[in-house]
């Protein structure tokens, strides 16, 4: 007999047994021991067909390989940089994977980046935790420009993004800010006008400490009409 | 002199009135403060990040770093000199040994995890509020844990089991047996045991129900902390 | 070498904006709390600005006087950055960062005789006390200096001296009497980025400054010490404005003490 102990959206914490039988398989931050599905980290109970998982509402970003993410430059080699993507192992680009322009030998690549810039890029490969390869050959994807640089927890992206990108899009129309937003939790963002920047980060903080509750894309609808009509 | 009446007025089985706070240092990755009676512990969690010097990286997975730290004003008498002590250090691993049994550190190989544990005003039972607090910590920095883990002191002051002593407890008659414990209590697993002074086999079994029984009481503050940072979301 | 970052805050400053909704001369949100170790310390106080938390305790013991100073007691001030408030801080020994800190604050006491020190003598040439300041952080969201000479005054302002057995301090037995605070001299820190000043800085903010002064003030406006930090110069006007601003400053501050 498979009961599941807690409903759905329940925030359950570590060692919080979740469902008990056979039937449920572990998903993310689930494991099984015995009869027993156990969280493993303090987030929200989803079903997905069989499996019983967590929706984490903390932890440390692991890189895999397909994320984006935006790193800042703190190497410059000689056939690459290296990148800090808040892993604590920095990431390789390589000049291959950063321009098809033929570079002489010996140049200096900080023409190309240069330490400090910010690159959003995506992982091609994740050969170890000290071997990440990343990218820049992609839509989209280059050094980024002058703008805000702004740290969230890498679990929320995923609600700061929203379905098809419709929470960070009605953040970026509402703002008219260009918003870009890596798995890493890092978030680059320019505007014009900096009262309008400044309710683009108070919004993005609001979706990140709200990303568990119902009913957010709504209060966040409201919240950015009422902000702008303040201004 | 028979031990009747406990000096608090406590029942012998009574934890002190405790209390629990997850995410007090906004900077860490993770944070909590644990108070039990006097005793006051925050903790916060750094990491994972990169373990220097290399040479103590584990290519397997992650390292658990404790660090447990008096602050000079919270003895109970003289000022404690800043900086680690044999005693600290002591408390520091044991504190590690109490936690990385219930961890999954595999997906952080050659990184370290970083706890610091500060004591703020203490009252006895300062490696097991420290150890609560980590617990939570670790918990609210969403580091991958098979159960939480509590941890209270159990003893025998003037021939009487008792649970949670404190300072005045400790010293009493000069010989009290003082009993330091963590469980991580869905399965009943002991991962912390000290003790200093002497009792019998029977009497040792007696002090560990006793304090499993504490544990449990703890855990569900702790699991109560954790899910509080998180309540209240839904009205704006 | 790359600085978005920098480039991007100096560029708001221009348009007269900092990195939260602060004007330049405003303070974050401020609260102190007392005898946060009543039990342990002798005097204890925990300060806010904003995110940022510190604490400070204050221990008595008796000592003996300086040979130059037979009827003073003294004091001995000690920071140490915690790992735990943020993560670039290492562990060890207490960093010049700390050292810095816990030195501007004993000057501002001491040239400032915010205590008076022959008052903590108790018998001339033998016996005096000396009042150790521990200030710890536990969450640097910026501005440690200002939190941390905070709360070294509030944690001044509750102390209670200990009884005395024997020329011993009995801790076990505090007494109402206050400690001999005189005079309360504040700090407080002015930033310079580009051409602007500002006070309060987020941990963010503090990450571009060019220069900063941190003024000790005294209740009437004079000035009791002066420490200039950052890696750039200041001309003599700047010094001008920011010791103004520093005095302006502390009025507001010094609320806080009651």
């Amino acid at each position: 007999m498979t009961t599941l102990l807690v409903e759905e959206k329940e925030i359950v914490v570590p060692g919080q047994i979740i469902a008990e039988g056979l039937d449920y398989l572990p998903g993310e931050d689930v494991l099984r021991e015995g009869d027993h599905l156990i969280s493993t980290k303090v987030g929200m109970v989803t079903l997905q067909g069989r499996f019983v998982k967590v929706v984490a509402l903390n932890g440390p970003y692991v890189p895999k390989r397909g994320d984006i993410v935006i790193g800042k430059v703190v190497g410059v080699g000689l056939s690459g940089w290296r990148l800090d993507i808040g892993w604590p192992f920095e990431a390789n680009l390589s000049l291959k994977e950063a321009t098809s322009d033929f570079v002489e030998k010996g140049t200096d690549l900080s023409k190309y980046f240069d330490y400090g810039d910010y690159i959003l890029c995506q992982i091609v490969n994740v050969a170890s935790v000290k071997i990440i390869d990343l990218s820049i050959r992609g839509p989209g994807l280059r050094k980024l420009g002058l703008g805000r640089i702004l740290s969230l927890p890498s679990p929320k992206v995923p609600r700061l993004i929203g379905k098809q990108g419709s929470m960070i899009t009605m953040v970026k129309d509402a703002t008219n800010c260009k918003i870009s937003i890596g798995q890493n939790g890092t978030v680059w963002l320019s505007g014009e006008d900096p009262k309008l920047e400044m309710l683009a980060v108070k919004a993005l903080k609001k979706i990140e400490a709200e990303s568990h509750t119902s009913g957010l894309t709504d209060r966040m609808k409201e919240f950015l009409e009422r902000e702008k009509n303040g201004l | 002199m028979a031990y009747e009446k406990r000096i608090d007025g406590r029942k012998f089985d009574e934890l002190r009135p405790f209390e629990a706070k997850v995410g007090v240092v906004p900077r860490a990755a993770g944070s909590a403060m644990f108070k039990i009676g006097k005793t006051i512990a925050v903790a916060a969690v750094h990491g994972p990040r990169e373990l220097y010097p290399q040479v103590f990286q584990n290519p397997t997975r992650g390292v658990l770093r404790c660090n447990y730290n008096m602050l000079p004003f919270s003895g109970s008498g003289d000022r404690v000199r800043p900086g680690p002590s044999r005693r600290s250090k002591e408390i520091s691993l044991v504190t590690e040994k109490a936690l990385l049994p219930l961890l999954d550190l595999s997906a952080y190989a050659g990184s370290v995890i970083d706890v610091y544990i500060e004591l703020i005003q203490t009252d006895a039972g300062t490696r097991c509020a420290g150890i609560c607090a980590a617990a939570m910590a670790l918990a609210d920095a969403g580091i991958p844990m098979k159960d939480l883990v509590s941890s209270v002191a159990v003893g025998r002051v003037g021939g009487k089991i008792v649970l949670d002593l404190n300072k005045e407890e400790e010293d009493y008659e000069g010989h009290a047996t003082d009993i330091a414990t963590a469980f991580a209590t869905r399965n009943g697993q002991l991962t912390l045991l000290q003790m200093d002074g002497f009792l019998t086999k029977e009497e040792l079994k007696k002090a560990l129900e006793l304090a499993k029984k504490g544990c449990e009481m703890i855990k569900e503050v702790q699991i109560k902390a954790l899910k509080e940072k998180y309540k209240g979301g839904n009205n704006e | 070498m790359s600085n978005i970052e920098r480039d991007y805050y100096l560029q708001l400053l221009s348009k007269g904006f900092r990195l939260d909704e602060r004007k330049f001369e405003e303070y974050r949100p401020i609260t102190v709390e007392y005898s946060i170790s009543a039990k342990s310390a002798e005097g204890s106080a925990r300060v806010r600005i904003g995110g940022t938390e510190v604490v400070a305790g204050i221990k008595l013991e008796v000592g003996e006087p300086y040979e130059d100073n037979p009827d003073e007691g003294t004091i001995m001030v000690n920071m140490e950055l915690l790992p735990m408030s943020n993560p670039d801080f290492e562990s060890g020994p207490p960093s010049i960062h700390s050292i810095e800190i816990a030195r501007v604050i004993d000057r501002a006491i001491r040239e400032g005789k915010g205590l008076n020190f022959k008052k903590l003598c108790i018998r001339k040439g033998e016996k005096m006390w000396i009042v150790l300041i521990d200030i710890y952080p536990l969450n640097d969201e910026g501005n440690l200096f200002d939190a941390a000479s905070l709360a070294a005054l509030a944690a001044l302002k509750d102390a209670r001296f200990p009884a005395i057995v024997n020329d011993k301090a009995d801790y076990k037995e505090k007494t109402q009497q206050k400690l001999p605070l005189e005079a309360l001299p504040l700090s407080c820190t002015i930033l310079k980025v580009g051409d602007f000043f500002l006070v309060d800085p987020l941990s963010e903010e503090e990450k571009f400054l060019d220069a900063r002064l941190t003024v000790g003030v005294l209740e009437d406006g004079s000035l009791c010490s002066l420490q200039k930090g950052g890696d750039a110069s200041l001309s003599v006007e700047d010094i001008d404005t920011m010791v103004e601003l520093a005095i302006k400053k502390t009025k507001e501050l010094r609320k806080f003490l009651k």
